[in-house]
């Protein structure tokens, strides 16, 4: 990489820092225990809109798994969503009816909240229907993998986006409080992906699974992109670039092997497709906040009218993160 | 007699505390050493929490770095205490704060007492064992190490080339024989006070002062000179990636490391409770008098280090994703590729699944859409049939075809009508199998209904992309097994490949060619060419077909062929 190209994107990272230090008038904060965090916490970060129902389980799933503290934004729920985050002693909230779209989906928002609360933490970007799975996560906490990468001087942690849906019609199995979405949606597309590399962030940019083969099909560059870095050790230089897909410095995007060998990777279980995702889909059409013109939205809502069946013959159920492992969606890399 | 340890300790000082407390329980006197990095608070806490336990005392502190002198160092030291302090001990064993013992330590010390001239220390001399892991061996003791390799890499690694560059070496004291081993070691009275208070000491010292990672050299090298009997191996578990760490155990190794039978183990996550309980309890039950056994646990971590360093061939996926030939193997199992064979015969799919029992598909790269086996619209791992999210990303979509069937064979129909940008991914993969009758899209045109001017402008389409694909596959870079014969030459003896072509594949069922496909109708199709040489358009690729052949159809079973079983 040329001096000049390094410059450029350390200009960028810049840019977006000098932008996140400006939305942060946007945000209004609710409740600060952030003075509870102690200094080898691991901190889990998530912007959230009208998600109550999924709420409880999420903040147990990560408790379980040994988050210390979670930060929300909360964008201008009227579900009663922030009220329940208040009330949660290890969870700091701020509250925003600014435009999603123009915090550049909410990254503005985190980037500010991660450059004055993160530095030195292991910390965890998720959406609210992000289930992290890494490997051995069924016997370690999530503090063996962090004291791990810690040791081998690993500094970001890829999970991609595995997109989980119910057999049958989305809405046949209505989602109840505190239940594990993965019950319901326990169905994903175990080898329909592709993936490029990125050669400006040095990211690799992965596409495929149910949403292209069935929403995407005709269509394929326009289906939304998988790949995520959701776990840093965060330094409040460093800035997430769009969503969780990819960071700057760049050399934070390096986290596949280019030689042949595999590298410890995780995944995020998606549980997006629920009987809630109907409605959702029409609430954020009409608001227009989502990436590139909410187009995936518009394929969802043209396919989801007559036939929203996502399962197919060859899809796999979800048993645990060794199939993952061996199906070849995650790894576990030189951890033994 | 009894066993002294001399624990060097720098993190999670509660486990260290465990440990000791469980050696000096079970009889065995311990030097503890704190790493002067340690926070005075933290120390004197630790201090003070042993104060009260008899036969643990501390020694002076250096600042253990990695790589570093102050290991050794300590070690010197809290050995030198150890022989001094507690004259019945006979073997001082060396272990980290992150140690385990793993067995009685009554097993420990009635082994050792077994042996009681025998050192057990991890030494192979440098000119014999690639010891280290990538790193430098030998020039370990001839260079000079200004700089640290862990803070300042880029001037260690000029500081290294430059010194290389000059032939700069240092002398080695006489007598020296440079060995590397674990730094975890168990050594004998005799052995480590010989080493200890040798006249030459301090010249040894001042030399591997400024050796790169002396802790792995210092005691190595030296017990080969006094030493009455080296068992070269660490009775330490302890087990290195590829970057030279070592690998930690969690709570889920406890079974592995039972049976082991290993009398410690390193290095242990200082969260892994269930390990602590369950090793530091006084067993005291009958001794087991096994001999240590890491097989298992070394293929474990063998494994890992194997996936990290070459993968799983065929693989692409968030965390591996190869530079072109870097791949250890463009996809992950054997396939054949079959070109013009289902132009030639009505039924050459169905006949091909049923000879071999293996998956046949039409035409996967044909233009309108995947052509799965029995018309499937997915097939293995959801991956789907539009030819849009094919031609998106081909090479993906083939790598995806035979990772998702990995232990099925997979046969495809491949055209010059079809998508050619997979072409060099099946050249370049030494799986592919390819088998070619060139010319043979011509039947198709030949059996049309089409208007002739279509035709042979069709025909001039195809013989191009056909001579480019030959042209790939008979390049030198073709890793591929390609066979390809013109159509007038398959015509004359189709039961000799098709009978090579089974046997390639290979399956376990004897496979006798008791039935051939059905070959179209040719009649006709010599003018046929004629015609398109008449209008300027030559086909050449199909050999030299006679204008009125007579072509013989194989209608009879030929000969059955001797087959080995």
């Amino acid at each position: 990489m040329g001096l000049i190209r390094s410059y450029r994107l350390r200009l960028q990272r810049k840019r977006w820092r000098i932008r996140a230090f400006r939305k942060r008038r946007e945000l209004k904060q609710v409740v600060d225990q952030t003075r509870l965090i102690r200094p080898d916490d691991i901190l889990l970060y998530c912007t959230q809109r009208n998600e109550k129902v999924r709420l409880r389980y999420f903040l147990d799933y990560y408790r379980k798994m040994g988050v210390g503290h979670f930060f929300f934004v909360d964008n201008g729920s009227a579900d009663g969503s922030l009220e329940y985050l208040s009330e949660q002693p290890d969870v700091s909230v701020w509250t925003t009816r600014a435009s999603y779209r123009r915090s550049r989906f909410g990254a503005d928002w985190l980037n500010w909240l991660q450059m004055k609360h993160a530095h030195g933490h292991w910390t965890l970007t998720v959406d609210p229907d992000e289930f992290l799975v890494y490997p051995f996560c069924d016997t370690r906490p999530l503090r063996a993998l962090t004291d791990w990468l810690d040791a081998s001087s690993i500094k970001s942690f890829s999970a991609m986006l595995l997109d989980m849906y119910p057999k049958g019609r989305l809405d046949d199995q209505p989602y109840q409080s505190g239940q594990n979405p993965i019950e319901i949606a326990s169905w994903f597309d175990s080898g329909n992906y592709s993936l490029r590399r990125n050669s400006k962030y040095a990211n690799l940019w992965i596409q495929g699974g149910p949403r292209m083969r069935v929403f995407f099909k005709d269509a394929p560059e326009k289906a939304p992109a998988l790949n995520k870095i959701p776990l840093v050790k965060w330094d409040r230089r460093y800035v997430y670039v769009s969503s969780t897909h990819m960071l700057l410095p760049r050399g934070l995007n390096q986290v596949y092997d280019e030689w042949g060998g595999e590298k410890a990777s995780g995944v995020l279980l998606h549980a997006k497709f629920l009987d809630t995702f109907g409605s959702k889909a029409k609430e954020e059409l009409e608001r227009g906040q989502h990436y590139a013109g909410s187009v995936e939205y518009k394929a969802y809502a043209a396919s989801l009218q007559d036939d929203p069946q996502l399962w197919c013959k060859w899809s796999e159920q979800y048993i645990n993160w060794r199939q993952l492992e061996i199906l070849g969606l995650m790894s576990k890399g030189n951890w033994a | 007699m009894t066993v002294g340890i001399v624990m060097l300790v720098h993190t999670a000082l509660d486990r260290a505390e465990q440990v000791a407390r469980h050696w000096a329980a079970n009889g065995c006197p311990v030097v503890i050493h704190i790493d002067k990095a340690v926070p005075t608070k933290a120390r004197d806490a630790f201090v003070e929490n042993l104060a009260t336990v008899p036969d643990v005392v501390f020694t002076t502190r250096y600042r253990c770095e990695w790589g570093t002198w102050g290991i050794v160092a300590a070690s010197q030291a809290g050995s030198e205490l150890m022989l001094a302090r507690f004259p019945n001990v006979r073997h001082v064993y060396l272990a980290s704060g992150s140690c385990l013992p793993l067995r009685a330590v009554s097993e420990l010390v009635s082994y050792l007492a077994a042996r009681p001239h025998t050192d057990f220390i991890e030494s192979a001399t440098t000119a014999d064992v690639p010891w280290t892991v990538g790193g430098l061996d030998h020039e370990r003791f001839t260079l000079r190490f200004p700089f640290s390799w862990k803070r300042h890499r880029y001037l260690f690694d000029k500081a290294v080339a430059v010194q290389r560059r000059l032939h700069m070496k240092r002398r080695l004291p006489a007598g020296v024989v440079p060995h590397m081993g674990s730094q975890w070691w168990c050594l004998t009275r005799q052995t480590l006070s010989a080493i200890l208070q040798d006249p030459d000491r301090a010249e040894y010292d001042r030399f591997f002062k400024r050796v790169w990672i002396p802790d792995e050299s210092y005691f190595q090298t030296l017990s080969r000179k006094y030493a009455r009997r080296i068992e070269s191996r660490s009775l330490t578990l302890s087990k290195f990636d590829f970057q030279g760490k070592p690998h930690i155990f969690y709570d889920d190794h406890l079974q592995l490391l039972r049976r082991s039978d290993c009398f410690v183990a390193r290095k242990i996550w200082p969260h892994a409770d269930r390990l602590y309980e369950a090793f530091l309890i006084d067993a005291g039950t009958a001794l087991k008098r096994t001999e240590p056994n890491p097989g298992k646990i070394d293929r474990v971590f063998a494994k890992a280090v194997e996936r990290r360093t070459r993968g799983r061939s065929g693989l692409y996926m968030q965390s591996r994703f190869p530079n072109e030939d870097w791949e250890n193997g463009v996809t992950a199992a054997p396939y054949s590729v079959f070109q013009g064979f289902s132009d030639l015969f009505d039924n050459f799919e169905p006949w091909l699944g049923k000879a071999t029992g293996v998956r046949v598909h039409g035409h996967l790269f044909a233009p309108d859409h995947v052509h799965y086996s029995d018309d499937q619209s997915t097939i293995n791992g959801a991956l789907g049939s539009s030819a849009a999210v094919r031609d998106y990303d081909s090479k993906a979509f083939l790598t995806n075809l035979i990772w998702n069937t990995r232990g099925e064979r997979q046969c495809f129909q491949y055209g010059p009508n079809d998508n050619q940008d997979i072409c060099w991914h099946i050249a370049k993969d030494p799986n592919a199998q390819l088998s070619m009758i060139t010319g043979a899209w011509a039947v198709q045109l030949f059996k049309s209904n089409q208007d002739f001017a279509d035709i042979r402008r069709k025909a001039a389409m195809l013989q191009k992309i056909e001579s480019e694909q030959i042209k790939i596959f008979r390049s030198p870079y073709t890793k591929a097994r390609v066979r390809i014969w013109t159509m007038a030459e398959f015509i004359e003896a189709p039961i000799e490949p098709l009978q090579s072509i089974l046997e390639q594949i290979g399956q376990t069922r004897s496979h006798r060619v008791s039935e051939v496909p059905k070959m179209v109708d040719l009649r006709g199709f010599g003018q046929f060419l004629q015609n398109l040489k008449n209008q300027g358009m030559h086909p050449y690729l199909m050999g030299d077909f006679p204008i009125e052949q007579d072509v013989a159809m194989p209608q009879k079973p030929p000969r059955k062929p001797y087959l080995v079983q």
